[in-house]
């Protein structure tokens, strides 16, 4: 097979690359809508580089050229190294606990002089490329337990390390990859368990006891009419339904309401709430002298997360349907919505452009995701695929998290909204991540293994 | 492989457009169905700032400004640009210590955050401006000097006619609502400034402004683009001759009582004294905490405007009106002669009405010499009139008279408070006495204006208007015009010529005459002018306190000059003793002289108005009450107990009660003063005060056999 000079146009997924292009412009809009003051001076602020919306455009320059310098690369390269990058990012990783540097109470930084590195940031390329290289092999066979155990070990390593340097958000973005997974066959019981279960947690945190027992009871009966047929040929469904029905009627009214009351400390249980932006509906008797445990400085946390969300809140539900308009949003202007040009950027997208325009976004992104999965389905290769999948999850991990957060129906962990939160480490990853797989894409009729 | 589990990518897929489908439905929840948010987000992020217009300019008659506005300075600080500053000097030149200093800014810091500036201290006094302005730079900026505007009274007169502003209080801002009052803002209490509230208010203005999160205002809301503008106060134009204020308030120094003239043509308030009067200054800005409770609580009631808010008994003024009464009731002619010979025997026996002068009068020379007996015969002809059934619809014929000359009621001024005085009726006496029961000789004192009879000062002074006009009047008032146009319709009844009867012209020839003659050679000859001919009519108001004889008020009131009326007045000093003509006319002559030769240069004259104002006549009674005031302010308890009565005298008029109903609060406070009916000047009055709640003051009243009425 010979090789010409490579044609960087040719091939390449053009509606991946714009939807990329218009989600990094509009954060970097939502950047400078944030920090812009109408009585600033626009030129020298930007050439200063003092502000973050100048910072942010030298960085989306930078991974402009880093996306042309992958896709210059050879696509071999990407399935040659993954071993050897996996291996170099949990060395990373490692050299986070001696060199690493404290930001916000974690310690997940490298300095780097130019820019602060958060390998565990990094990692989730290496893993994506380590996960797919692994299930590529030939001699994998992922129905059995012992490959599915691997792979689990290789996503979930850096998680722990994540986890050890008290990075709980990023490291429950590993979560993500149990969807490649899914789709390479694991089996799904886990993951509907397991999501089941996450998704109740929160249910149990928006809701009240009483809607949530409501709305179980009618899902369980909606199931049975569904399965009506099923459950004549096999009446196992319907014990099953009815078990798990009660299971969770049990972990609603009876576990939950216990554990607030009984099991949490006061100040544990309005932490947890305070998470989503709700105040403590329990009354704890676990009797704490409340003075003692604020010195933890815990209470001032919770009231911290507490007000967060409801400025979050306050600012996309007063956007109204049409928005506030462009640097008119008057919660934006007067700062109260605090990390609003990282974790909270959407606020400001909710508040200046209202519904529509945070309808506009989420659709955006749904669309990005749609276009990663049809990108996957169309691969010849396992590898490929594999790694497409890695993208596609965790952009939706990213995604749903970060504004379920900013809405209140999520709790507060700081995880970045791609492409758009302000910092050059997560808009370089999903950098790396996307046009990696553009270039996959792009050689689909080569053999990759 | 791939194949075997392709049916997959369609679960994935679902799960990423379910939740985004949630999401979606969420935001639309958030920002298109709930309002919350957005209530929200403008409460904490815009903030409604109130620009308060400069209320109307107030002129007198040549227009001078003699209500206006100046600006004054608070103290603003910034907490948190405190670090730095020093604080010891700074307490030094505020005449502070440095806790209190720091007690201030914590409280301010609780109340407005650090970094919003506050008001360290509001209206500065002018040697507090002086120092701190000086060395402001050092200071700076932390703190800084904020410009507001104050009412200011460039003469120290009129202080009851112009009344002052205070901030509104909770029971304002009940009886006001819907007039977009706020706790904080300031309205007029008293005064013209209270009745021309609405005109001299102007029109409020609201700035939105962005404020951030640490509370601070950054900018305007979209360039202004919902700010309402500020409209100024509409000046206004009154009738008040400034200079002519200030002469009756030098010459009513250290007395009780007041004085008002009114200018017959038009109706308009030339002067309105009420004495014992107060600074007008000492109720604005910062000088208002200094002063207020001292003038609230000072027992001579220096916050009562008197001209309309205390009521008298006319005493011998009144015989003017019943000679009009009795000549168009056609009772008596101007040559009708009644004989005076010591007393009045037309009740017969028991205890007659004295008279001085012995002889035989006519209408003018009875009118000159204040005959008594004259017009008790005069009002016996009235009430007893074989034209009418009864004595009763005689009354009330009588009263309709009273009616029409505007005693009895409000006259309608534009002042609040104004009292409407009393008239006695058949009603009244049917309920005293029992239906019928009475007849001329029961009420006989009120013929010379004594009893039950009630009027104000204004009432009295439009009843000389009445008469110097022979037949009309305009409802007195203040304010002539508005600048820009009277928008609330409050002018146009004082448009109005009210000409209530038809009193011929020779009656009033009659009249005038008996009251040229007063000035001239009769009891008000103190008043007597070289070049101009004044009608007048004395009068010596009997009284009692708590049933305890007073000394007299003398009374005066007249017009001037005879041919061509451009002045009418009325004067009353209280308790002054002595006779109507001692006090009240030379006061009066001097009012007339300076009003119609605009100045007074004579240097006897100039002499007589030293002399009248320094005349001390403040009664012994309020002397004693100051005293004892003095003598237990130290045990604080009880201060307030003392005062408790003053309090709920001067409640209605420093208060914001001018809707009333008539006569209960100087009638209470009389009430209050006069508990205790008298032993041994029991009259034949007495049982009815008993009977009378609210009217015991005349109760007590009996004719003095001692002294006549002048």
């Amino acid at each position: 097979m010979y090789q010409k000079r490579p044609d960087i146009t040719q091939n390449k997924d053009w509606k991946l690359i714009l939807l990329y292009a218009l989600i990094a412009t509009l954060g970097l809009i939502s950047i400078f809508s944030v920090e812009f003051r109408t009585n600033d001076d626009f030129l020298s602020s930007i050439l200063a580089f003092k502000k973050n919306y100048s910072k942010q455009f030298v960085y989306l320059i930078a991974s402009v050229v880093i996306a042309i310098f992958i896709l210059l690369t050879d696509s071999k390269f990407f399935t040659a190294t993954p071993n050897l990058l996996y291996f170099f990012g949990i060395i990373l990783m490692i050299a986070t606990f001696v060199v690493g540097k404290t930001v916000n109470g974690s310690k997940s930084w490298i300095p780097l002089g130019f820019m602060n590195l958060q390998p565990v940031e990094t990692c989730k390329i290496f893993t994506s490329l380590a996960l797919a290289k692994y299930l590529s092999r030939s001699d994998t066979d992922f129905s059995k337990s012992k490959s599915q155990l691997i792979a689990s070990a290789i996503c979930f390593l850096p998680a722990v390390f994540s986890l050890l340097q008290n990075e709980t958000g990023l490291a429950l973005v590993y979560f993500s990859f149990l969807l490649p997974m899914y789709r390479e066959g694991f089996p799904p019981v886990y993951l509907v368990t397991g999501s089941s279960l996450g998704i109740l947690l929160v249910l149990t945190l928006l809701l009240t006891p009483t809607q949530l027992i409501i709305g179980l009871t009618i899902l369980a009966l909606f199931s049975i009419n569904l399965l009506k047929r099923k459950i004549r040929r096999k009446r196992n469904i319907l014990t099953a339904i009815v078990f798990v029905w009660l299971v969770s009627l049990f972990f609603v009214g009876i576990a939950v309401p216990f554990l607030f009351k009984h099991v949490f400390q006061k100040y544990q249980t309005e932490r947890i709430f305070s998470m989503v932006g709700r105040d403590n509906p329990y009354d704890t008797d676990v009797n704490t002298d409340y003075t003692a445990v604020a010195t933890d400085n815990k209470k001032p946390k919770s009231d911290h997360e507490n007000y967060n969300v409801k400025q979050s809140k306050i600012a996309i539900g007063s956007g109204g349907f049409l928005g506030k308009g462009f640097l008119k949003g008057t919660q934006t202007q007067g700062d109260f919505v605090p990390e609003q040009h990282t974790d909270f950027i959407f606020t400001s997208i909710g508040e200046s452009f209202g519904f529509v325009g945070s309808s506009i976004l989420m659709l955006l992104f749904l669309a990005l995701l749609l276009r990663i999965v049809f990108i996957a389905e169309r691969q010849r290769s396992t590898f490929s695929r594999v790694y497409a999948y890695c993208v596609a999850a965790i952009i939706f991990f990213h995604v749903a998290i970060n504004i379920c957060m900013t809405i209140g129906l999520a709790p507060v962990i700081g995880i970045t909204l791609p492409l758009m939160s302000y910092g050059g480490s997560s808009l370089l990853t999903f950098t790396v991540l996307i046009f990696i797989l553009v270039k996959l894409d792009a050689d689909r009729q080569m053999i990759l293994r | 492989m791939s194949v075997y589990n392709e049916s997959r990518k369609n679960v994935i897929k679902l799960v990423f457009i379910g939740l985004f489908v949630v999401i979606i439905i969420r935001l639309f929840m958030l920002q298109v169905i709930t309002s919350k948010y957005k209530v929200l987000a403008e409460d904490q992020g815009i903030f409604r700032k109130v620009v308060y217009p400069d209320r109307g300019i107030i002129f007198d008659r040549k227009k001078n400004a003699i209500l206006q506005n100046t600006n004054i300075s608070d103290l603003m600080v910034t907490p948190n640009k405190l670090k730095g500053i020093d604080t010891a000097l700074f307490c030094k030149i505020m005449n502070i210590d440095t806790a209190q200093f720091k007690k201030r800014i914590v409280e301010l810091i609780i109340k407005n955050g650090r970094s919003r500036p506050s008001v360290f201290e509001s209206l500065l006094s002018e040697e507090k401006m002086a120092v701190i302005s000086e060395s402001m730079y050092k200071f700076s900026p932390a703190f800084y000097l904020q410009e507001r505007s104050i009412r200011s009274y460039p003469y120290e007169a009129a202080a009851n006619v112009l009344g002052y502003t205070a901030e509104v209080d909770t029971g304002f801002l009940r009886k006001h609502p819907g007039e977009g009052y706020v706790a904080g803002d300031y309205a007029g209490m008293t005064g013209l400034e209270r009745t021309y509230e609405k005109v001299l208010m102007g029109v409020r203005g609201i700035e939105y402004w962005k404020r951030d999160n640490k509370n601070r205002l950054t900018e305007r809301l979209e360039q202004g683009k919902y700010d309402t503008i500020a409209i100024a106060g509409q000046n206004v134009f009154t009738s008040i001759d400034i200079e002519l204020q200030e002469l009756g308030e030098k010459l009513m120094k250290n007395k009780l009582g007041s004085i008002v003239a009114i200018d017959p043509r038009t109706g308009g308030i030339l002067a309105m004294v009420s004495a014992p009067s107060y600074k007008p200054a000492y109720l604005t800005g910062s000088e208002r905490r200094k002063h207020f409770s001292e003038l609230f609580l000072n027992p001579a009631l220096p916050l009562l405007n008197r001209t309309v808010s205390a009521t008298y008994s006319p005493g011998s003024t009144f015989k003017t009106l019943q000679a009009l009464i009795g000549l168009h009731e056609g009772v008596i002619s101007t040559e009708t002669r009644f004989v005076c010979n010591g007393a009045f025997y037309g009740c017969g026996s028991g205890k007659p009405m004295r008279c001085l002068d012995f002889g035989t009068f006519d209408l003018r020379n009875a009118i000159t010499v204040s005959d008594n007996t004259y017009f008790a015969n005069v009002m016996q002809r009235v009430i007893n009139n074989p034209k009418y059934p009864s004595s009763q619809a005689a009354l009330t014929n009588w009263d309709n008279y009273m009616y029409s000359f505007g005693l009895g009621h409000k006259l309608g001024i534009d002042l609040p408070s104004e009292k409407a005085g009393n008239i006695p009726t058949p009603n009244y006496y049917n309920k005293v006495y029992g239906m019928g029961k009475w007849n001329f000789c029961t009420f006989r004192s009120v013929s010379i204006g004594q009893g039950e009879v009630d009027v104000t000062p204004l009432q009295v002074a439009n009843e000389m208007a009445y008469i110097a006009n022979k037949g009309w009047y305009y409802i007195p008032h203040v304010v002539d015009s508005i600048e820009g146009g009277d928008k609330f319709g409050q002018l146009s009844k004082y448009k109005k010529r009210i000409r209530p009867t038809d009193i011929p012209d020779s009656i009033f020839n009659a009249v005038h005459d008996g009251m040229q003659g007063v000035v001239e050679r009769g009891t008000g000859a103190g008043a007597k002018l070289k070049d101009i001919v004044i009608c007048g009519k004395t009068g010596t108001v009997e009284n009692y306190f708590r049933g305890i004889k007073q000394p007299n008020h003398s009374f005066f009131c007249g017009f001037a000059p005879r041919g061509n009326p451009k002045i009418a007045i009325m004067c009353v000093v209280e308790n002054s003793g002595r006779f109507g003509g001692t006090y009240a006319a030379p006061i009066v002559g001097l009012m007339i002289e300076k009003y119609l030769k605009d100045s007074i240069t004579d240097k006897a004259r100039l002499d007589k108005i030293e002399q009248l104002s320094n005349l001390k006549l403040m009664p012994s009674r309020i002397l004693l009450e100051i005293k004892r005031q003095d003598s237990i302010r130290h045990m604080k308890d009880s201060v307030y107990l003392t005062n408790k009565r003053f309090i709920n005298a001067i409640k209605d008029t420093v208060g914001l009660d001018d809707d009333q109903p008539d006569k209960d609060d100087w009638g209470k406070m009389k009430e209050g003063r006069s508990k205790t009916p008298n032993s041994d000047d029991s009259t034949e009055f007495k049982q009815k005060a008993i009977l009378l709640p609210g009217k015991k003051n005349h109760s007590t009243i009996k004719i003095n056999p001692k002294k006549n009425n002048h």
